[in-house]
């Protein structure tokens, strides 16, 4: 729990957080989150290199640092709910789909990939799995989370809609027209603020007069919670809690995680000193927050993990990313013939 | 049969849609009020409910992509626009959204959305509230373009477009709503089968019109038979995908094309037309250079005089087809 005092700290990176609390969270829980968090993290790094060694062409936005907010939430999901996700998606495909060979085939542009090669690191869905696509227009799928949501409601299937956005989406105007209609037209839509403080280069004590937007699901009447975006079990405590009671009466929730991208906004580069307000000393600050790290630690420290599974566990998530990749090195390109194809659904 | 008003032809489409279709569902501002898209609303919140009708705050961008996230989740749903204009709030939502959600993920998604949107022009409304922006929508490959210019249109392409697995734009002008027509029984179409249409047969020019343009072409030459010119009227229909073929016989045929179009002439729908079927046919086969009306390249006019003179009508046409042409 974050208190309002918190507030002000949770967002500097000389913020001294606290050991993460495990208790009452089913250890099975605690070892998915780790896998999850660990093979978000692999497969993000191999996508560093690989695009920093030019095998993969398109932009490729890392979250590397931002791991636990779509493992905590993607816990309580099922594969008949809407997910949207943005231009930083990776984490938020795997946390509910977590086929690598398909996500390394599809920013490879593979025609085995998540969006047949069409797509590329910025356009990625899994239907079968509710992820129902991100794309790189800022705030851009938003407004389709919400109809997705209100769908839900008029189907009465029970299921939810969840939007991943950044802060910087919070700027653009059709992010509040989305959270009024979605209040007013009682919607449920989870919106996940990312806040990892900046957008692009803009730090967001350049963009906005305080560096939470928490304040905007209060302006529109939905109930709202800032947490620690580094600790995988507050996320999804307090997003188990949201869902809970939207699946029993439809209605919006907002949670804004405070997170902070190792990699700068676009590619494998850091970008320490060469955007505004980012410096090495940051970085190296915000590391010590290493979600997954903290996890593994509070597990260790209560004595339900040891050094040695942590261990077996880093070897067969680097077995996984090895045997996925290579395997989607391999495969094929888009027939070239199929350029004019799905540009309609029916010719 | 019973003869229906084109407003009415698109309210029976709204019924029959909502009546057989539980995925259907409309919004749109002034979807509860008695007069803000003509009668062609009228009553459907009392009769299918305020849950499929919803009147919507003041938020195009967002209740568009709301529809938009709705039909990608198997929902039908139409988005209504009483007046194309503020539509523009929207442009995301339906060009980089809902046009390229089939193709961005391979064809594993797709948004059979239904855009409505209203022409309204005239009245001394001026320049943001009389806009026809159709060729711009017609530009953007994974959008279907739809412009219903007679009144078995008017019901039946709604249909159509609604029942479409791609994301569609029908486009309505409320100068068309006074129209009456016996209509048939409702037989589903594809979108697809839809192609322009010959309403009038004639030998010596084309005339091809799109939505309200179409009628004025059809008037003046029911006019123009009377003095012995022997026009073929084309109406558009879809205007994206635009399929020139039947209007392509037609030209070698006549040997003449003139093209009627509500928007503006630059980079608009007349220039596509003339030139998909120049490009297709022999060198010389034209007697007469290809020719458009269209707007004056200038924002819509409010004063009544300014009016007069920016909007096409069937004296114009009549003279500018005795003007220019010898037959």
């Amino acid at each position: 729990m974050i208190s309002d005092g918190g507030k002000k700290v949770l967002e500097d990176p000389n913020y001294i957080f606290a050991k993460l609390n495990i208790s009452q969270i089913e250890h099975s829980y605690l070892e998915d989150f780790l896998m999850s968090m660990s093979v978000i993290r692999a497969a993000e790094i191999k996508i560093a290199e690989a695009k920093k060694n030019g095998l993969i062409k398109g932009p490729v936005h890392l979250g590397v640092g931002q791991e636990a907010i779509a493992v905590g939430v993607s816990k309580n999901l099922r594969n008949t709910d809407r997910i949207f996700g943005a231009h930083r998606s990776h984490s938020h495909v795997l946390g509910v789909d977590n086929d690598l060979h398909k996500l390394f085939a599809e920013v490879l542009g593979k025609n085995t990939g998540f969006s047949s090669g069409m797509g590329g690191s910025m356009h990625l869905a899994s239907k079968s799995k509710g992820f129902l696509g991100s794309v790189p227009i800022v705030t851009g799928t938003v407004p389709l989370a919400v109809g997705a949501g209100l769908a839900s409601k008029l189907q009465k299937s029970g299921d939810i809609a969840i939007s991943y956005l950044g802060d910087g989406a919070t700027e653009e105007g059709v992010f509040h027209e989305s959270l009024n209609f979605a209040r007013v037209s009682n919607i449920p839509i989870l919106f996940v603020v990312e806040n990892n403080l900046f957008s692009s280069h803009m730090h967001m004590s350049l963009r906005q007069p305080l560096n939470t937007i928490n304040r905007f699901a209060k302006a529109h009447e939905i109930e709202t919670k800032l947490v620690d975006g580094n600790d995988v079990v507050e996320i999804y405590r307090t997003s188990s809690e949201f869902i809970r009671r939207m699946r029993l009466k439809p209605e919006p929730y907002l949670i804004e995680a405070i997170t902070y991208r190792w990699f700068g906004h676009v590619d494998w580069r850091e970008d320490i000193d060469v955007g505004v307000a980012r410096s090495k000393k940051d970085l190296l600050n915000w590391k010590k927050r290493d979600p997954i790290k903290r996890l593994s630690d509070a597990m260790i420290n209560k004595k339900i993990w040891t050094i040695e599974k942590q261990h077996n566990l880093d070897l067969k998530v680097d077995e996984l990313i090895h045997a996925n990749w290579e395997k989607a090195l391999h495969d094929d390109f888009p027939d070239r013939k199929s350029l004019l194809d799905n540009v309609y659904k029916y010719d | 049969m019973i003869s229906t008003t084109y407003s009415d032809a698109i309210l029976s489409a709204f019924d029959y849609l909502l009546k057989n279709y539980p995925e259907v569902f409309v919004l749109g501002q002034g979807l509860w009020s008695p007069w803000y898209v003509g009668n062609t609303m009228k009553n459907l919140d009392k009769k299918y409910g305020k849950d499929r009708i919803i009147d919507t705050p003041v938020s195009e961008s967002a209740c568009t992509g709301a529809a938009v996230g709705a039909s990608i989740c198997g929902m039908k749903p139409i988005i209504v626009h009483p007046r194309m204009d503020f539509m523009l709030y929207a442009m995301d939502s339906i060009v980089n959204q809902a046009a390229k959600w089939s193709y961005m993920f391979g064809g594993q998604l797709n948004a059979p959305v239904t855009i409505r949107s209203i022409i309204n022009r005239g009245g001394s409304q001026g320049a943001q509230h009389s806009q026809a922006l159709h060729s711009w929508f017609a530009h953007i490959p994974g959008i279907r373009v739809v412009m219903p210019s007679t009144v078995q249109d008017a019901r039946d392409l709604l249909i159509s477009s609604v029942l479409c697995p791609d994301p569609v734009i029908y486009i309505d002008d409320r100068w068309l709503y006074e129209q009456t027509a016996d209509l048939k029984p409702i037989k589903e179409t594809p979108l697809n089968d839809v192609t322009p249409k010959c309403l009038k047969e004639g030998d010596q020019i084309t005339i091809v019109g799109s939505g309200y343009s179409t009628l004025l072409a059809l008037n003046a030459s029911k006019k123009l038979h009377s003095d012995g010119v022997r026009a073929e009227v084309f109406d558009l229909r879809v205007i994206n995908p635009f399929n020139s073929i039947n209007i392509l016989d037609s030209v070698l045929k006549t040997k003449r094309l003139l093209v009627i179009d509500s928007g503006w002439k630059s980079c608009g729908m007349a220039s596509e037309v003339i030139t998909s079927i120049v490009e297709n046919i022999p060198t010389n086969t034209l007697i007469d250079p290809p020719r458009r009306i269209t707007l004056p390249d200038c924002p819509a006019p409010s004063s009544e005089v300014h009016e007069k003179d920016y909007y096409p009508n069937e004296e114009k046409i009549i003279k500018f087809i005795n003007d220019e042409y010898y037959f």
